[in-house]
C-alpha cells in the first residue's frame, strides 16, 4: 500500500506545481512579453497584477460553453482533453531531484522511474498532437480544419528530428532512464558533449509546442485561432493548459536532458531549485523568441524540418556515435 | 453586385476538391472589412475575389450638401491614416477652383505635415505587415512611434486623427508654440528607430523567406492596373506625383524618389523604409525654411475676418456673416487635382455650379485601385502568402468604400 499512497502524493504535487506553472507561466509570458514590447502586462488585479491568473481562470469558468452547429459534440469534448491528459502526464517521468529522506523514507524526486523513460515522454507527447487534430477536425470550421492539417504535418515532421536529437545524449549515458541521464551529467552537463544535439532539440522542441516562430497550428492573422477557434470556456483553457504544461514539459525535458537537471555549480542550494531555476530560464527563451521572430510559412517549415533539422540531427548521431566508439574502444 | 454564388459551389462547377473559404470582413489580418472569397487547394489559394463595400460612408454624396468648410471634416475620415494629406488634397483643389494662393507659412507647414503623415502611415503599415508575419514586437514599435507623431498633431490641431486642420486657404490655425520643438526631437530620434526596426527584419532569415519572391507584382500589370504609390514604385516604375506634377510647392524641396526592382513584398516593405527616410529629410527642410506671417489668405472672401475687426469694421461683419451662413461660393467649373498620398495618387475631381456647395466632388482614392491588384497577384500564393500580400498592399478600407 504504501508505494500506492506516495505515488498518488507525487502525482498531487506534480499536477499542482504543473498548473500553477500554468497560471503563473501564462503571467509570466505576458509580463516579459509586455516588457520587451515597451508596455506593461497585466498590473491591475492584485499586486504586480499577481492575482491576474486567477481572474482569467475565474472568467473562463463564467463562459458560456459553446459548440458549433453540426460539430462532433463527442470528439469535439474529449479533444482538449486528449490534450492536457497528455501533456500532464508527460511531466511524469521527469525528475526534479535526486533523491530525499523524508519521516524515515527514502523518496525518489520522480513521480515514475520506468527504464523507458525517454520513450515514454515522446510517445504521450505525440499522443497530445491528436487533440489539436481532432479538435480542428470536429469543429465543422475550415480554419480550425486547416489548424489541425498544419499541426499534423508539422508533428510528422518535427517528431522525428526531436527523437533523432536525444540520441546523442542516450549513446553517451547509455540509458533510457531520466534519473539515470542526469546522474551522467553530475561533473559536465551534456549541452558540453551535444552543442549541435541541444540546438536540434531546442528548434524541434518549439514546433513540438506550437510556439513562435513555429506557432502555424493557430497563426491568428492567417487562421484566426486555428484549432481552437470554436471553443469557449473551460475546453478553451484546457487547450491553453495543454500548451502551457507542454512548454514546461519540453523546458524541463531540455533540463533534464541536456543542462545536467538537478545539478547546480559548487553543490550551492538543493537540487529542485536548481531544476525549476534551469526550467524557468528555458521558458522565458520561448518568449524572448516570440518576441523577436516573424512567423515561418507551412512549405518553409517542412523543408526546414526534413532538408536541415532532420540531416544535422543524423549528423549529431553519427559523431557521436563515433566519439563514443573512439573513447570507449 | 455580389457574384460570390459563382464560387459558392466550386466543387460541382471544376470536378475538383476545392474549398471555399471566406476570409473576413472580421478577420484580424484584414485590415478593417475586407472580405476575401478564396477558392483553396490545399492551403494554395487558386481564386481569390475581393469584396468591399462594408464601410460604405456615402461620403461622395455628402459632399453635395454641406459647404466647402464642412466637407473638410468628411476628408478625415476616408484615408483614417493619413487625415492630413486628405486635407490637403482636398484645399489644393478648392484653392485650385478658387484661384487664390496660401500664405507661404502655411505652405510650408503643410508640406511639413503632410509628410509626417505619410511617416505616421508607412509606420502603420510596418507594424501591421509585422504583425501578419508573426513579428509582434515591431507592431507595438511602430506604433510607439507613431504615437509621437499623433501628439504633434494633437498640439497642432487638439486632434489626433481627424484634424481637419489644412483648410481651403491655408491652416485652421496658427502653428502652436513648441511645435518646431516638437518635430525637431522626432526627427532626431526616429532614423535610429527605424535602423532597430530593420536590424530586427531586413536582414531576419525568417522575413526574408517570407517576403521575398512573394506576390510579385509586374510592371506592366501594376501600370495596366492603375496601381500608384509606394506600390507601384516597388514594381520598378519611378512615378511619383511630387516630381512628376509638383504642387504645393514641392518643387522647392530636395528629396530623391526611391524606386524598387522586384515588385514583391519585401520590395514593398524597404520602398517604404526608404520613403520614410526621405519624408525625414523633407520635414526637415521644411523646419528650416518655416517663415513667420500669416497662415491663412488674407482674401476675405474666403477666410473669416479676425475677431478684432468685427466690432469696428462693417465690412468684415458682413464678411463673417456670409461665410458663417452661407460659406463661399466657388466659380463654375471642373478642376483636378492630384497628390501623393501615402497610398499613391489621390485625385480630387470637383464640378462646381458655381454655388457654395460642390454639384459634384468624385475621390480617385489610391487603395481602391490599388486592392484590384490583390486578385491578379494572389492566385498559386499559400494562404499565409496572402495575408503578408494584402498588408503590403497596405489598403486602407475607409478610402476604398468612401
Amino acid at each position: 500500500m504504501d508505494w500506492l499512497i506516495i505515488a498518488a502524493i507525487k502525482s498531487g504535487f506534480v499536477i499542482v506545481i504543473l498548473l500553477t506553472g500554468f497560471a503563473y507561466g501564462t503571467l509570466l509570458e505576458r509580463k516579459l512579453l509586455g516588457r520587451l514590447q515597451v508596455r506593461y502586462g497585466p498590473n491591475r488585479v492584485g499586486p504586480f497584477g499577481l492575482l491576474q491568473p486567477v481572474a482569467d481562470g475565474l472568467k473562463l469558468l463564467g463562459k458560456e460553453d459553446t459548440a458549433p452547429a453540426g460539430a462532433d459534440r463527442v470528439v469535439f469534448t474529449l479533444a482538449p482533453m486528449i490534450s492536457t491528459a497528455c501533456a500532464l502526464s508527460a511531466f511524469a517521468v521527469i525528475p526534479i531531484g535526486g533523491t530525499i529522506d523524508l519521516l524515515g523514507r527514502r523518496i525518489d524526486l520522480v513521480v515514475a522511474d520506468v527504464n523507458i523513460g525517454i520513450l515514454y515522454v515522446l510517445g504521450v507527447t505525440s499522443l497530445g498532437i491528436y487533440g489539436i487534430v481532432l479538435a480542428g477536425w470536429s469543429s465543422n470550421n475550415k480554419y480550425a480544419l486547416l489548424g489541425g492539417v498544419r499541426s499534423s504535418a508539422q508533428m510528422l515532421s518535427y517528431e522525428l528530428a526531436l527523437g533523432m536529437s536525444l540520441i546523442g545524449v542516450l549513446l553517451i549515458a547509455g540509458t533510457l532512464q531520466l534519473p539515470k541521464i542526469v546522474e551522467a551529467q553530475a561533473t559536465v552537463p551534456f549541452i558540453l558533449l551535444q552543442p549541435l544535439g541541444f540546438i536540434v532539440f531546442l528548434i524541434a522542441a518549439t514546433a513540438e509546442v506550437n510556439r513562435s516562430p513555429f506557432d502555424l497550428p493557430e497563426a491568428e492573422n492567417e487562421l484566426v485561432a486555428g484549432y481552437h477557434v470554436e471553443y469557449s470556456g473551460m475546453k478553451f483553457a484546457l487547450f491553453q493548459m495543454a500548451e502551457y504544461v507542454n512548454l514546461i514539459v519540453v523546458s524541463s525535458l531540455a533540463t533534464t536532458l541536456f543542462l545536467g537537471g538537478w545539478y547546480g555549480p559548487f553543490g550551492l542550494l538543493p537540487g529542485p531549485h536548481w531544476f525549476f531555476l534551469k526550467v524557468f530560464l528555458l521558458i522565458c527563451f520561448f518568449v524572448w523568441l516570440r518576441a523577436t521572430t516573424p512567423r515561418l510559412r507551412y512549405d518553409q517549415l517542412m523543408r526546414f524540418g526534413w532538408k536541415v533539422l532532420l540531416p544535422l540531427a543524423l549528423a549529431n548521431v553519427l559523431l557521436t556515435a563515433v566519439g563514443v566508439l573512439v573513447l570507449q574502444g | 453586385m455580389d457574384r460570390t454564388h459563382e464560387l459558392l459551389d466550386p466543387i460541382q462547377q471544376t470536378g475538383e476538391e476545392r474549398m471555399v473559404l471566406n476570409l473576413g470582413p472580421q478577420h484580424p489580418a484584414t485590415h478593417g472589412v475586407l472580405r476575401l472569397v478564396l477558392e483553396l487547394e490545399g492551403e494554395t489559394v487558386v481564386n481569390c475575389k475581393p469584396v468591399i463595400g462594408y464601410l460604405h460612408t456615402g461620403f461622395e454624396k455628402s459632399f453635395e450638401v454641406r459647404n466647402y468648410l464642412q466637407n473638410v471634416t468628411l476628408t478625415d475620415r476616408m484615408d483614417y491614416l493619413a487625415p492630413l494629406s486628405n486635407n490637403f488634397g482636398y484645399s489644393l483643389t478648392v484653392e485650385k477652383a478658387l484661384q487664390i494662393e496660401v500664405p507661404p507659412r502655411a505652405a510650408v507647414a503643410r508640406i511639413a505635415l503632410v509628410e509626417l503623415t505619410r511617416i505616421g502611415s508607412h509606420l502603420t503599415y510596418l507594424a501591421s505587415q509585422a504583425m501578419d508575419t508573426g513579428a509582434i514586437s515591431i507592431f507595438l514599435y511602430c506604433f510607439r512611434e507613431r504615437e509621437k507623431l499623433l501628439d504633434i498633431f494633437e498640439l497642432c490641431s487638439g486632434q489626433r486623427m481627424m484634424t481637419s486642420y489644412i483648410r481651403p486657404g491655408g491652416l485652421a490655425l496658427d502653428l502652436p508654440p513648441g511645435f518646431e520643438k516638437s518635430v525637431d526631437s522626432f526627427l532626431n530620434e526616429f532614423p535610429a528607430r527605424l535602423a532597430e526596426y530593420e536590424a530586427l527584419l531586413t536582414e531576419n532569415g525568417i522575413w526574408q523567406e517570407r517576403t521575398v519572391g512573394v506576390g510579385i507584382l509586374p510592371a506592366e500589370d501594376a501600370i495596366a492596373l492603375g496601381v500608384t504609390g509606394p506600390n507601384l514604385r516597388a514594381s520598378g516604375i519611378d512615378w511619383d506625383i511630387r516630381k512628376a506634377t509638383p504642387y504645393g510647392g514641392y518643387e522647392e524641396y530636395e528629396f530623391a524618389v526611391p524606386v524598387g526592382t522586384r515588385g514583391d513584398v519585401f520590395s514593398r516593405y524597404q520602398q517604404r523604409l526608404t520613403e520614410m527616410r526621405e519624408s525625414v529629410k523633407i520635414v526637415r527642410q521644411a523646419l528650416n525654411r518655416l517663415p513667420a506671417g500669416p497662415h491663412m489668405t488674407r482674401d476675405r472672401k474666403v477666410a473669416y475676418p479676425p475677431r478684432s475687426e468685427l466690432a469696428t469694421s462693417m465690412e468684415a461683419l458682413i464678411h463673417h456673416f456670409k461665410l458663417a451662413t452661407e460659406g463661399y461660393r466657388v466659380p463654375a467649373g471642373e478642376v483636378y487635382q492630384a497628390i501623393e498620398s501615402p497610398r499613391g495618387e489621390l485625385g480630387f475631381y470637383l464640378v462646381s455650379d458655381g454655388s457654395s456647395r460642390p454639384y459634384r466632388l468624385r475621390v480617385r482614392a489610391p487603395s481602391f485601385v490599388n486592392i484590384q491588384a490583390l486578385a491578379r497577384v494572389a492566385a498559386g500564393h499559400l494562404v499565409a502568402d496572402l495575408i503578408a500580400l494584402i498588408g503590403s498592399l497596405d489598403p486602407v478600407m475607409g478610402e476604398v468604400d468612401r
